[in-house]
């Protein structure tokens, strides 16, 4: 570390990521033993947690303690969601969010993985494919996550045996590949010892792959952006209005989706006004193209009407607007979403009011199988929401735009985040999964 | 050591990833735009630390070339380190910016605070600022905590929503979902936001180095008469250490945190550039808290219980 310069060292790359697994898996063990074994615990964090342990009556660190010590408020019984750590190693820095991984989770689960570009699946070498693990799998899928992590964890337990391994992963990647789950990494590990974990295990040779921590540094973070439709969410508009830039005028935010170039043809949403894009600045200095997800300032041509919540999208790229979305959602807040609620609903930086017309199924997280017309939505379930907008919204499916398909509801007399929302199908899988006969209002 | 940056970045098959700081650079401007499409009345909290440097340096980046859109507040203990107040008020000139101050030494003037047997301070901030806070009717309050300082702070979100107590309760907070932050509060309450939540001690280098931006010089290693309390090196001054059976001596420090001169210690170190911080940090086996800050040693919830009654 000591000989990396600085400019090394900010040319890495960030992944940001989700971990999934009920605590009898080893999911603390393993983020501690990443953690341990990547050398990003310092001394006075270790000391703490060798404190803890010997409180506790154990004799050695116990490396769960790095998370679950992170975790005093559960202890006092306060329900806390995820709880975020950073570590780097030299090729690249990690964000991970830690969720806890109980059914009655699910929401926290949603949370983590909305921003991941990667989802770690903990099993037990042991048990195998659990109940557990088929609902971590389709969280994953739902949220689109792109790259997901089978660990197949305790393996000094079943003697490091091939066969079992080979079982599990088999099993797992033909269940999520048939979610749409895209791409499926399984790694044999034992967190306790630290096999495969950091560095490579001396118990399983027949595992070529890569150990836990290399597949996180070298899995692609990136998507080729020419299958991107390009989307910018107006935040605010810049007008210094000062004898320097009486004229400037710029509209400011996080490209959300693609790449935008000067002199592109743009149409403004929802209005539909268009004009050409005549400069681009990057936080101050003028560039010729900028792509996701640079927060830039795009300048106009035309003097025409753009405002906060409105959407740059190219004119020859422009997705429909509609007063009716249909969505999956997960619902996150404690008090029920009903039909007919009143809420606003945030899509990009536009927030509307809207009424929840219809819940036509929840999902059964267990089996995958669907409930019609559950009346309500309670926390933690999933299910598909028909909402209508007063105004019209420029909605992307969430399968093509994470950020442009996605939505949260809000209740309007408090402000609480009720609903997390997800335009269009649910599954990218072209076949629609195995469901009820009776069920014909779910289609993911 | 001299390995040239590719711009084919390791581990991603697209020359439009992004590094890693330009990543969080262009998160942390998203937030500060949002705050200021969402929010009237918002403030960010400037104590001339290197955390809300960078946050201000940010905030500058994202309203060019129009000027920030928000006034700072400093909560000014009333023990601090001279060169800090000398940049602050030289950066709130050369921006032409609004500075606020609410000020701990006025609360003790007045009776209203009583000062501590241990001479600390820093627990003392929480009621002019939160006084400061209604009584300006400041809506939003940017702070510049990462959720890699503490293990209360790994907690935090982005948006935190404070009632009108200015009380944080882990128990109401909100699910932040992909970047839809939700800012809605009623009248009264505030929000709390964090732009840098996501960086560390490291990023927070890397980028004040990558940006050129000036620190106050107590950064950088000089000589200072320091004297050693619980471990900790801590600058001599009027706020009342040294004790009678503490000797000062002269020591090569600087300072990976700057807070009330009371509590914030020194490190010993000959770091007296920017490269040279950044290569004693990446080899630090010490958080910069542990090292540092003796207010968040006083319980094992310090942090915790300070943030729950309004402390930032």
């Amino acid at each position: 570390m000591s000989t990396t310069t600085t400019e090394e060292l900010s040319a890495t790359t960030l992944l940001r990521f989700a971990t999934a697994g009920s605590v009898d898996d080893g999911k603390s063990t393993l983020v501690g033993r990443l953690l341990h074994d990547s050398k990003s615990v310092l001394a006075d964090q270790l000391e703490a947690v060798e404190r803890a342990s010997l409180s506790r009556g154990q004799d050695a660190p116990d490396l769960a303690l790095l998370t679950d010590g992170l975790r005093a408020e559960r202890e006092q019984g306060i329900t806390i969601d995820v709880a975020y750590r950073y570590f780097a190693t030299p090729r690249r820095r990690f964000i991970l969010a830690d969720t806890p991984g109980h059914v009655q989770y699910t929401r926290n689960m949603v949370t983590g993985a909305s921003t991941a570009e990667l989802t770690v699946i903990l099993v037990d070498a042991r048990n195998g494919v659990v109940e557990q693990t088929r609902r971590h799998a389709a969280i994953a899928a739902l949220l689109r996550v792109p790259h997901v992590v089978l660990a197949v964890n305790k393996m000094d337990l079943v003697d490091y045996q091939e066969s079992v391994f080979a079982a599990i992963a088999e099993e797992f990647t033909a269940y999520a590949l048939e979610l749409g789950v895209p791409e499926i990494t399984a790694i044999p590990i034992s967190a306790l010892a630290g096999d495969n974990v950091v560095d490579p295990s001396a118990h399983m040779d027949w595992y070529g792959g890569p150990t836990f921590l290399e597949h996180l540094e070298t899995v692609p973070v990136s998507h080729d952006l020419s299958h991107c439709h390009a989307r910018l969410p107006v935040q605010y508009v810049i007008r210094p209005q000062s004898s320097e830039h009486p004229d400037y005028r710029g509209y400011a935010g996080q490209i959300a989706a693609g790449s935008f170039r000067v002199g592109e043809s743009v149409t403004v949403l929802p209005s539909g006004r268009t004009s050409k894009i005549s400069g681009i600045d990057l936080l101050g200095e003028p560039v010729d193209v900028a792509w996701t997800t640079q927060s830039v300032t795009v300048l106009l041509e035309d003097d025409i009407d753009v405002s906060r919540g409105d959407l740059i999208v190219p004119s020859a790229d422009a997705p429909p607007t509609s007063q009716d979305i249909e969505a999956t959602v997960c619902h996150v807040a404690d008090a029920p979403l009903t039909v007919g609620h009143r809420v606003l609903l945030k899509h990009g930086t536009r927030t509307v009011k809207a009424i929840v017309k219809d819940i036509p199924s929840r999902l059964t997280l267990s089996d995958l199988s669907l409930h019609p017309h559950p009346g309500q939505l309670v926390a933690n379930d999933i299910g598909r929401v028909k909402v209508r907008t007063a105004e019209p919204l420029p909605v992307d499916s969430y399968a093509d735009s994470r950020r442009t398909g996605s939505f949260i509801l809000i209740d309007p007399s408090d402000g609480t985040t009720l609903t997390a929302g997800m335009v269009g199908e649910s599954f990218a899988s072209p076949e629609p999964v195995k469901e009820e006969p009776e069920d014909d209002g779910w289609d993911f | 050591m001299t390995t040239t940056v590719a711009t084919q970045r390791e581990g991603t098959d697209s020359p439009y990833a992004l590094s890693h700081l330009d990543a969080l650079e262009s998160e942390a401007v998203h937030i500060f735009r949002e705050v200021a499409g969402e929010f009237e009345r918002p403030v960010i909290l400037f104590s001339g630390g290197k955390d809300s440097i960078v946050m201000l340096h940010l905030a500058l980046k994202a309203f060019a070339p129009a000027p920030v859109p928000f006034s700072l507040l400093h909560v000014d203990t009333g023990h601090n380190f001279p060169e800090v107040i000398e940049y602050r008020d030289r950066t709130v000139e050369r921006h032409r910016l609004r500075l606020h101050v609410a000020s701990v030494q006025d609360y003790i003037d007045r009776g209203v605070l009583k000062e501590r047997p241990d001479g600390t301070r820093n627990p003392l901030q929480t009621l002019p600022l939160t006084e400061k806070i209604q009584a300006e009717k400041f809506d939003a309050v940017f702070g510049g905590g990462r959720r890699d300082e503490e293990k209360a702070r790994a907690k935090e979100r982005v948006f935190s929503l404070r009632d009108e107590f200015s009380q944080w309760d882990p128990r109401r907070q909100r699910p932040e979902l992909w970047n839809l932050y939700n800012g809605r509060h009623a009248p009264g309450e505030h929000v709390r936001v964090f732009p840098l939540s996501n960086w560390t001690e490291l990023d927070v280098w890397q980028y004040i180095a990558r940006e050129g931006i000036e620190l106050p010089q107590i950064y950088f290693a000089h000589e200072r008469e320091v004297f050693k309390r619980s471990g900790m090196w801590l600058t001599a001054g009027e706020w009342g250490g040294p004790k009678d059976d503490e000797t000062v001596e002269k020591r090569l420090v600087r300072y990976r945190t700057v807070g009330d001169m009371s509590c914030t210690g020194a490190v010993e170190s000959d770091a007296v550039s920017l490269e040279q911080v950044i290569t004693e940090i990446a080899a630090s086996r010490l958080t910069e808290r542990g090292a540092t800050r003796a207010d968040d040693k006083l319980s094992e919830a310090a942090m915790e219980d300070r943030k729950r009654e309004g402390y930032f």
